[in-house]
């Protein structure tokens, strides 16, 4: 078990079918192609593993923060003198207070750490009291006396262009008019629509927590869930004024990512108490100031116009895409990449004329949640697909296959699709997967109507749609980002050590690399190190990198030991190293005269090795939108069941069958876990997931506001196939596998409840008005 | 904190300290605790109160504990007395809320989404509310909830005083999810053969419960008492439509005359659902 976003609550039933292992060709019990359980499954799941929040210092104090009740106003003034004066109150911070730069950010630095004349969004940070009680924190943050100028907030995004600017920067964050092929093509059939994308909460499992602890040296260290760890150590260096080396990022448990944290708004005001007072000071932020606090999806509007001709081949997409960035930038130009470059989706298309801006607003902040950008378009791309076929009379299925891009296309950025892209072959085994039986087949089966047990729904009002969609995501930054990645492998005593900055964030990596290197060095016992920023940097746990890069630089610091500790014993018997092999502890030559133990070989001695693994460079989207932007795609197919009651609009999805190209399979069981957490979330995008707001204000900031599927929501998930076709440029050719299955479930959600009403549903999530229908007898 | 073993007790408890507050399944009450919006200088337990945790039978009617769980609601030997109320019990929430969350509780809370409480209001149930000195008095339980009469200092919900029809009654909800959730809107239809009445209500729209009685009355001189007591499906339909429009009303035309402004998307989806869940409730119930 991983742990993963709350969205991963569900008791699904998988029945993975990988290429290459039969029903009896027994899965290895370690190396790759295992399912080893991850090492601290035991300790998350009996409740024993230490998070943030658990952390204890002697003396600590705990800090609160001041956040803006308002989505835009003016600063008049702060007074903090009645909360300094209040008995256990230990120190108040403002923008006055801090010592380096006032300002931060991942891409841009536009964000202030605290709100100095304008604050911008709801909940941005004014004030941080460090108290010797939560409590009395809490109290003197109330107590701060802030006097604001309220402003007219900037809530819709289309207005955005023509506002005063929000930001010195302008309203503008990033503008990409893609264009691609003829702009005077048309086709014989014309579709349009217009689609609008909710602002999904990545929700993390465990709200934002930290301990800054300060050093003898004027330093702090930051004990936090953080998935960056170097990026967050450097951005608060430089607002504390310090040289990077004296602060030094910890990182503890992650409680489940899908999205960056922990956001380094938490992270510098808790490190700037602590160089304050010098005492270990505590933040443990609580649900509704997470929701206040972190960066969400972007809430996305979309238009597209779909040219094809009679037999339903596309000729041209037309599209325009806004994004809304909330008031900061943050990685807002990289999902606005995504969604421009795979507007038209897994599809063969001649000509493109894609405009795609991300703009500023009061709007709560938005930032990095996997498969930002590609999520949004791929609802959009589908419906239109749906719309084509409605018009020409074509099965959704048949007029996708017409369409689909393979190995050696050309993508509407003119980059050339050299990965493996088995599109046509995962959207057919979705689609000859048998459907569910309808439960009228079987009395005997309790029917789990829209609604729930105990609910409202009514077997003659329900009906059931199929509906299908294909998405993609990139793999690894893009646009010419440096994914490099260091990994040390450290062998003494007959057990190997990993020591690499790539977090754990429930996508498996401590797992993976123990696997790898039990693959390379035949060692059983593995143990992965805790990650702290006095390592060499990893980079962010985004984009399924850390399987690429990180793995890589993993096997190659392994196959380096290895060769250190073979070279003597080949050197002794005159063959290569290559013909030496490794298992179960003992050194054979291919022909088994040479037999020895690795423990032999070594004699006591440690071995050491550092290595690292960077993917071949990419290169920024140019003016038109276009450019070799993007390291590798990974493909997936979803076909979504639902049984909708149409009078009340409730849905329940019934079963999702995904078809992924997963390159390799490298851990069976967590692979499941992945996908079905992923279609999960997509799910929770699909129906629930909105956080709502009202002129900027964010209303629900609780979770029963904001419903996240529960195990009853969560339908029966069937990985129908995995298509392991290798990647030859990624290490072990393996594809990211957790991003592409929340890009695709939400879109094939919408088209199976467009089929079960006729209703276009052009919005995520589907509101319950959006999915009635007439009865038809 | 006060745990007091009996009524009386804990009414001498809140009566000795006046800022205390009362607490039972604390499902509410702890939640704006944690989020610090409430701080209670005292809490006086009700969990021990062994005669609110259960009912017991007077003249006809079952006079029910305040301190009675959701989760003991919904059991069958429950559902076989009042079947709307257990319905409604087993629907709220998910089971950490129900083993905890009371009657009473759910009451006093008077949140418009209590599940109980359209239930309650359509069984015209009345309290018995414990005073001082052992001071007893009855309230209708949607005197309270509409804020007619209020809970004096040092007074706690006893009982809750239900008729027993034995009769069919339906509870029905629209959530936004399969799962636990808190209702869009929700209809409780009971019927009571004796006195040949329809009682509806309809939760979760309004503040309180909402009471369509033109709607009921009219429904009931259509039903053959003495006979099938079915309906034609499309009376059960005028019904649901009756409810609806009645529970969400049209929009007032504006004082200078004309068109009324028509009802936004979403507020005819609520009527819709009303009506659905109407004329399936009453539907149920007649079968």
């Amino acid at each position: 078990m991983t742990s993963d976003a709350a969205t991963a609550t569900g008791t699904t039933h998988t029945t993975p079918r990988a290429e290459g292992t039969g029903p009896d060709q027994e899965p290895p019990a370690h190396g790759l192609g295992a399912s080893l359980p991850p090492a601290d499954a035991r300790a998350k799941t009996e409740g024993t593993f230490p998070y943030a929040a658990d952390l204890w210092a002697e003396g600590l104090l705990w800090a609160a923060l001041l956040r803006s009740p308002h989505p835009h106003a003016r600063i008049l003034s702060i007074d903090t003198t009645a909360a300094a004066a209040m008995p256990g109150v230990r120190a108040v911070v403002t923008h006055e207070d801090i010592p380096g730069d006032s300002a931060y950010g991942r891409r841009v630095v536009d964000r202030p750490v605290f709100a100095a004349d304008l604050v911008r969004h709801h909940g941005e940070a004014i004030a941080a009291v460090a108290a010797d009680h939560p409590d009395t924190a809490r109290l003197a943050a109330a107590a701060i006396t802030v006097e604001y100028e309220v402003l007219e907030p900037v809530t819709d995004p289309e207005k955005a262009f023509v506002a005063e600017p929000l930001h010195p920067d302008g309203n503008l964050i990033r503008h990409i008019p893609l264009r691609y092929g003829d702009p005077d093509a048309v086709g014989e059939v014309i579709v349009e629509g217009l689609y609008r994308i909710g602002r999904q909460d990545p929700a993390p499992i465990g709200a934002e927590a930290g301990l800054a602890v300060p050093r003898p040296d004027g330093g702090v260290e930051l004990y936090t869930a953080s998935t960056d760890p170097h990026t967050d150590r450097d951005l608060a260096a430089a607002c504390f004024g310090l040289e990077p080396d004296r602060v030094k990022v910890v990182v503890t448990g992650v409680p489940g990512a899908t999205g960056d944290r922990e956001d380094p708004g938490f992270q510098i005001p808790l490190g700037l108490l602590a160089l304050r007072t010098g005492c270990p000071v505590k933040l443990a932020a609580t649900r509704e100031e997470s929701f206040l606090g972190h960066a969400h999806r972007h809430p996305t509007l979309l238009r597209y116009r779909h040219h094809a001709d009679a037999e339903g081949r596309l000729v041209k997409v037309e599209a325009q895409i806004l994004l809304d960035a909330g008031a900061y930038a943050d990685s807002s130009s990289e999902s606005l990449a995504a969604a421009v470059a795979f507007a038209c989706g897994p599809y063969v298309v001649p000509h493109a004329f894609i405009e795609g801006w991300v703009v500023r607003t009061n709007n709560p902040p938005s930032g990095h949640v996997r498969g930002e950008g590609a999520m949004q378009v791929c609802a959009a791309y589908e419906g239109q697909m749906d719309k084509l076929a409605a018009k020409l009379g074509v099965d959704p299925a048949e007029l996708r296959l017409r369409n689909v891009l393979a190995t050696g296309d050309i993508l509407p950025t003119s980059q050339t699709v050299t990965c493996p892209a088995p599109v046509a072959e995962l959207l057919e085994a979705v689609r000859d997967f048998p459907l569910p039986a309808l439960p009228k087949d079987d009395p005997e089966d309790d029917w789990l109507l829209p609604g729930g047990p105990e609910g409202a729904g009514e077997p003659g009002a329900v009906r059931r749609g199929v509906g299908y969609a294909l998405g993609m995501v990139h793999m690894l930054g893009a646009e010419g980002a440096d994914e490099v990645s260091t990994a040390t492998v450290r062998v003494h005593d007959g057990a190997a050590t990993v020591i690499c900055a790539a977090v754990e964030t429930g996508q498996g990596f401590s797992t993976l690399a123990r696997q790898i290197v039990q693959e390379t060095l035949g060692i059983d016992e593995v143990h992965v190190a805790a990650v702290d920023t006095d390592q060499p940097p990893a980079g962010p746990a985004t984009h399924g990198r850390h399987t690429w890069v990180s793995g890589g630089a993993v096997e190659r610091a392994a196959k380096m030991v290895r060769t250190q500790l073979l070279q003597p014993l080949a050197h002794q018997f005159g063959m290569s190293t290559e013909l030496l092999q490794i298992a179960d502890g003992k050194i054979t030559s291919y022909d088994g005269v040479l037999s020895t133990t690795v423990t032999e070989a070594m004699d006591g001695k440690e071995l050491w090795a550092t290595a690292q693994c960077r993917p071949h460079p990419t290169e920024p989207l140019d003016g038109a939108g276009q450019g070799d932007a993007f390291v590798g795609l990974a493909f997936c197919a979803v076909r979504a069941v639902v049984d909708v009651d149409i009078e009340l609009g409730s849905v329940r999805v019934v079963e999702m069958a995904v078809a992924q190209d997963v390159g390799r399979v490298l851990n069976p069981s967590q692979l499941a876990v992945r996908i079905e957490a992923g279609v999960t979330q997509g799910i929770g995008a699909a129906l629930t997931e909105n956080l709502r707001t009202a002129r900027g204000l964010i209303r629900h900031p609780d979770l029963t506001g904001y419903a996240l599927p529960t195990s009853l929501d969560a339908p029966d998930i069937h990985i129908v196939k995995l298509v392991e076709e290798r990647d030859v440029v990624a290490p072990f050719g393996a594809k990211a596998a957790s991003a592409v299955p929340v890009v695709t479930s939400p879109a094939a959600v919408a088209a199976a409840v467009r089929a079960a009403t006729g209703r276009p549903v052009n919005r995520l999530p589907i509101r319950p008005q959006s999915a009635v229908a007439a009865h038809k007898s | 904190m006060t745990l007091p073993a009996s009524l009386d007790e804990a009414v001498a408890a809140l009566g000795a300290m006046p800022a205390a507050v009362p607490v039972a399944g604390g499902t509410d009450l702890m939640a704006a605790v944690n989020k610090g919006l409430l701080r209670p200088a005292g809490l006086v337990g009700l969990g021990r109160i062994s005669e609110l945790r259960g009912w017991h039978y007077q003249d006809g009617h079952a006079l029910l504990g305040a301190g009675l769980t959701h989760a003991r609601m919904g059991r069958p030997d429950f559902a076989a007395l009042i079947p709307a109320l257990a319905a409604s019990a087993r629907a709220a929430g998910p089971p950490q809320i129900r083993n905890a969350g009371t009657l009473g509780g759910n009451i006093a809370s008077a949140a418009p989404t209590g599940d109980t409480l359209p239930v309650l209001a359509a069984l015209e149930a009345e309290l018995v509310i414990a005073g001082p000195d052992g001071a007893r008095r009855e309230i209708p339980v949607s005197h309270l909830l509409a804020g007619r009469e209020l809970l004096e200092p040092a007074e706690l919900i006893g009982f809750v005083r239900v008729p027993l029809l034995h009769a069919p009654q339906v509870f029905l909800k629209s959530t936004g999810r399969t799962g636990p959730g808190r209702a869009t809107a929700s209809v409780a239809v009971v019927l009571d053969p004796a006195r040949r009445g329809v009682r509806c209500a309809v939760g979760a729209i309004a503040p309180m419960p909402l009471r369509p009685l033109e709607a009921e009355r009219w429904i009931a001189s259509l039903i053959d008492w003495d006979g099938e007591r079915g309906l034609a499906p499309d009376a059960l339909a005028a019904f649901g439509e009756y409810v609806a429009a009645a529970c969400v009303p049209d929009q007032a035309p504006p004082d200078d005359g004309g068109e009324a402004p028509p009802l936004s998307p979403a507020v005819l989806h609520l009527r819709r659902t009303v009506a659905a869940l109407a004329r399936r409730a009453l539907g149920r119930a007649l079968s």
